[in-house]
Order: structure tokens, then sequence, then C-alpha cells
């Protein structure tokens, strides 16, 4: 997990002004989340000790595997504002 | 409020094409990006084959940004433990003008944007197209930065996700049967080192396809791709998949342990990972595109659905380019006679069915279903490994006849396994 939290510090981030995805109110115990678990290349989703899903968004690369994975009953999925985000130098 | 004649919606290879050819002609043509600069948001695999579409943009090649002319392919049956390689190379892969290119699309669509603006097109980074504007059931124009931008049409060139598509209502959201998701790491390495290595000269290079245990059987597979100074390493796995099986662990981990096989590390070894990107990718091919004409509205590149995974090569960038610049010439031909109604703009689909992209989406439509039998990724690499194992195995006492060695492995059933299979691979 420290693994790979430094290999998204090698990407380039401009700040989110705010979250561009977000677990959908009352959705967060839904278990069509769990695919994102698996499936984020960043693994940005988790199972919290009270068995809920959360979303952190800080690293996100925008690749769009959580809306295909979950849908968007369970996900408000946008991308971020225009100059914000990852921005890959290479690509 | 301003109007244009077309917006373009995403600076990629479909996008910029688009706007490339308009305004060749003359038209007025805005395109949208979302990044800081066109490519920002792009993550490929990093090749494109230029034969379908060096003649569509002439003059743009011989200055093109591109990495190695790729001249060596190869593909290993990657089982647990052990693992079978082939390589191929041919005169015509050192023909004067190489069929394909390893490409790094930050570089590349940067690159090509900077010739769309030479040509007259306005290209606003940093703006993200949040919705389309629809008056009278008829796509208008978009809604940009809080802003509305007004055009005779839009072209959706948003990529895989295909947001602008669904916004117009020409589509659902993507389905986790019909899409992967391709990870990657741009490995910076000696370019001494990587002739080395792979067996190629300055300016050449090499492109390597891995699959079996690396997806742990799961639809997919890695890649190698060679640039001038750096590797692109990636693994591709099906979304459906990955949410279904939870014993293949994660995509990180699974990727990390890809790198880590013994068929992988020596060619990467002192290399520095200096990029970690994403993105989801279309495999679902024919049965999965998305309309391609509305309204006032016309879709191209991956937001239409337009990659193709042949199993040998895997495809995109070129369909990208065509369907962008035959989007150009039918809205020329729509322009023309003044009208920009679904009916109008269906020429867009005449076009693409006289063109390579969708003679290739029909040729290949039975694909994708042929080459998600899980035998595949499993399976046959394991068979092959342990047939191989035990041909090239000595051991301390008598060594079995080779030919039951092969029948050891080469079951009566087993080669019934192997007819079915291949009937199936009859369709592809």
């Amino acid at each position: 997990m420290t693994d790979l939290k430094a290999k998204l510090g090698l990407n380039v981030f401009k700040p989110l002004p705010t979250p561009h995805i977000k677990i959908k109110a009352g959705m967060e115990r839904d278990s069509r989340l769990k695919a994102a678990v698996r499936a984020c290349p960043a693994g940005l989703y988790s199972v919290s000790e009270t068995g809920e899903f959360v979303l952190t968004i800080d690293g996100c690369l925008e690749c769009g595997t959580c809306r295909i994975a979950c849908g968007t009953e369970v996900l408000e999925w946008g991308y971020p504002e225009g100059g914000t985000g990852v921005q890959f130098r290479f690509g | 409020m301003e109007k244009f004649d077309v917006i373009v919606v995403g600076a990629g290879l479909a996008g910029l094409a688009a706007a490339y050819t308009l305004a060749g002609e003359g038209v007025e043509v805005v395109v949208l990006e979302r990044g800081d600069y066109p490519g920002s948001k792009n993550v490929s695999g990093g090749r494109i084959y230029l034969n379908p579409v060096r003649d569509l943009f002439p003059g743009l090649w011989e200055e093109a940004p591109l990495e190695r002319a790729i001249v060596r392919e190869g593909a290993t049956l990657m089982a647990r433990n052990r693992s079978f390689t082939f390589h191929y190379t041919g005169s015509e892969l050192r023909a004067e003008k190489p069929q394909s290119y390893s490409v790094l699309r930050s570089k590349f669509d940067r690159w090509f944007s900077e010739r769309v603006e030479e040509r007259g097109a306005m290209l606003l980074p940093k703006t993200l197209v949040s919705d389309v504007i629809r008056e009278n059931g008829k796509i208008t124009g978009v809604i940009a930065g809080g802003d509305e931008l007004r055009a005779d049409v839009v072209i959706a060139c948003d990529g895989a996700l295909s947001l602008i598509p669904e916004k117009a209502g020409l589509r659902a959201p993507g389905r986790a049967h019909d899409n992967a998701v391709g990870v990657k790491e741009l490995i910076q390495l000696d370019p001494n080192l990587i002739n080395d290595r792979f067996n190629v000269a300055d300016g050449e290079g090499a492109a390597h396809l891995f699959v079996g245990d690396v997806t742990k059987g799961l639809f997919g597979g890695g890649f190698l791709y060679t640039n001038r100074d750096s590797v692109s390493l990636g693994l591709v796995v099906s979304i459906e998949d990955i949410a279904k099986e939870e014993a293949a662990g994660d995509i990180p981990a699974l990727f990390e342990s890809f790198k880590a096989r013994p068929e992988i590390e020596p060619l990467i070894r002192g290399g520095k990972t200096v990029e970690y990107g994403a993105h989801v990718i279309p495999e679902g091919g024919y049965r999965s595109l998305c309309p391609l004409f509305g309204d006032g509205i016309l879709v191209a590149g991956d937001s239409a659905g337009f990659a193709l995974n042949l199993g040998f090569t895997v495809r995109g960038m070129e369909y990208a380019m065509a369907s962008g610049y035959l989007a150009a010439k039918a809205i020329i031909q729509a322009k023309a006679a003044g009208r920009f109604d679904a009916a109008t703009l269906s020429i867009y689909q005449k076009l693409l069915e006289e063109s390579f992209v969708l003679k290739d989406f029909r040729t290949f439509q039975e694909t994708p279903k042929v080459l998600s039998n899980p035998h595949l990724f499993g399976h046959y690499p394991e068979l092959a490994g342990n047939l191989l194992r035990d041909l090239y195995t000595v051991p301390a006492g008598p060594k079995s006849p080779i030919f039951t060695t092969l029948r050891q492995h080469l079951t009566l059933s087993q080669l019934w396994t192997m007819l079915k299979d291949a009937k199936e691979v009859t369709k592809i």
C-alpha cells in the first residue's frame, strides 16, 4: 500500500477544489462498491471498521474504472474541473 | 454567447484529427480540453499503426514526436512458474515507412494540437465540458466551465467513458462486460540498455504482449513497449472479471506481481519509474459501439468504442484518428447541404462503413467473445509450460521417451478440448 502511495506520488497532481467522485448518500454499504476496492488502480476505495465503503479521492487517476465497475446508482461520478487533478507528462 | 461551426469535446487523437481536418477546410472549430494541455489526461499502451492513417494526414508524420519504430514483435504465454516466448521480426517491419511506432501520448497529442492551432483551429485547454445543450431534441452546444457555447455540430471525442454521448441521450453508461482497466508504469531506462536488452538499434523498438498467469486467469494481459529512453510496462484486466473473482486480488497487486516476474524484472532492472497511469479501455468490439450520430452530434474515437483487441495486435489510435477525420469530412458535406440533423449527419456512418474502421469492426465482431475464452489465460499457458518443462528437463535417472512425454500432456480429452476451442478460433 505504501508502495502504491509512493508510485502515485510520482505523478503530477493539481489540487482538486472538490471531490469529483462521491459515494452517494445512503449507498456506503452497497455491495456493488466492493468491485472498486479490487479494481481501482490507485487503491482509493477501502472498507472501514464499521463496514462502510470509503473513497479517498487524493491520487485519483481519473481512469473511470469505478464508474464502470460499480455503476452510477452508487457513485456520483464526474471529471474534476478543467486544469485540476492528474496531469500526465508521458501518458 | 459564442457560436462556432463545430465544437470538438476532447483534444485526444480523434478530436485533434477532426479539428485538423476541419480547420484545413476553413471551418471554424473550437477544441475543448479539460487537461492543462492536450495529452495531459491521456493514458495509452503506447503504440500506433500508421499504415491505415498515413495518407489521411499527409505531411504530418515526418516531424511527429514518435518514439521507436517497432521492428520486433513478441508474445509470452505465462504459466505460474514458467513461460513460453516467441519473437517475430521481418523485413517489412524495417521498411522505409515502418508500420508501427511506440508513442507517448502526452508528448504526441500536445505536438499535434500545435499543428491543429497552426491551421486556425481554436484550442481551449483547462476547460471541462459538463453537459450538452439540447433544444427541441437537437444538440446545439455544450456547457463548458459554466459558459454556454453553441455550434452547428458537436463532435464527442471525450474518451472511453463516453459521458458526452450519454448526456446527449445516445447511450447508457458503459458496462463492466465491455470494458477493461489498463494500468501502466513509465520506466525510464538508458537508450543503450534498451537497444541491448531488446536487441534493437537506435530508433528501433520492440513490442511484447504477455498472457496467462499475469492476470491470474482473468481476461487481459500485459504489454511492454520500448520508447526512446523508457519502456511502457502495463497490464490490462477485464473489469467484469476483476469485480467477480476475489481470488485474483486487486489491480495494483496484480501489476506488482507482473513486474516482479523473472521474465520482466531483468528487462526493467535499473530503470526508474516516473509515472503511473490508468485508464478504462473499450473491449466490446462491434456489438458495443455507441450510436455514431444524432441531431447535431457525432461520436468518434474511444467515445464511440473504437478500440479493437485482436490478440496479436491491440488497436485504437488509428481508429480514433480515422474516425475524427471522417467526422470532419461528414460535417463538411453537411455544411454544404446547410443541414445538421441526424439524417444528414448519417453520412458519417456511411463513410465509416466504407473505410477500414467499420470494416474491421465487422470482420472482428466475434473476436472479443472468442478471446474471452478462459482457457487462454490459464489452461493453455500451463499446458505449454508443463510440456516444455518435461521436454527440457534432464532427470537424475533415466528420461522418458519424448513421445511418452507428449502423450502425457496431450491426452485425448486434452486434444478434444483443443479441437473445440480451435473451432471457435475459426470465427476470428
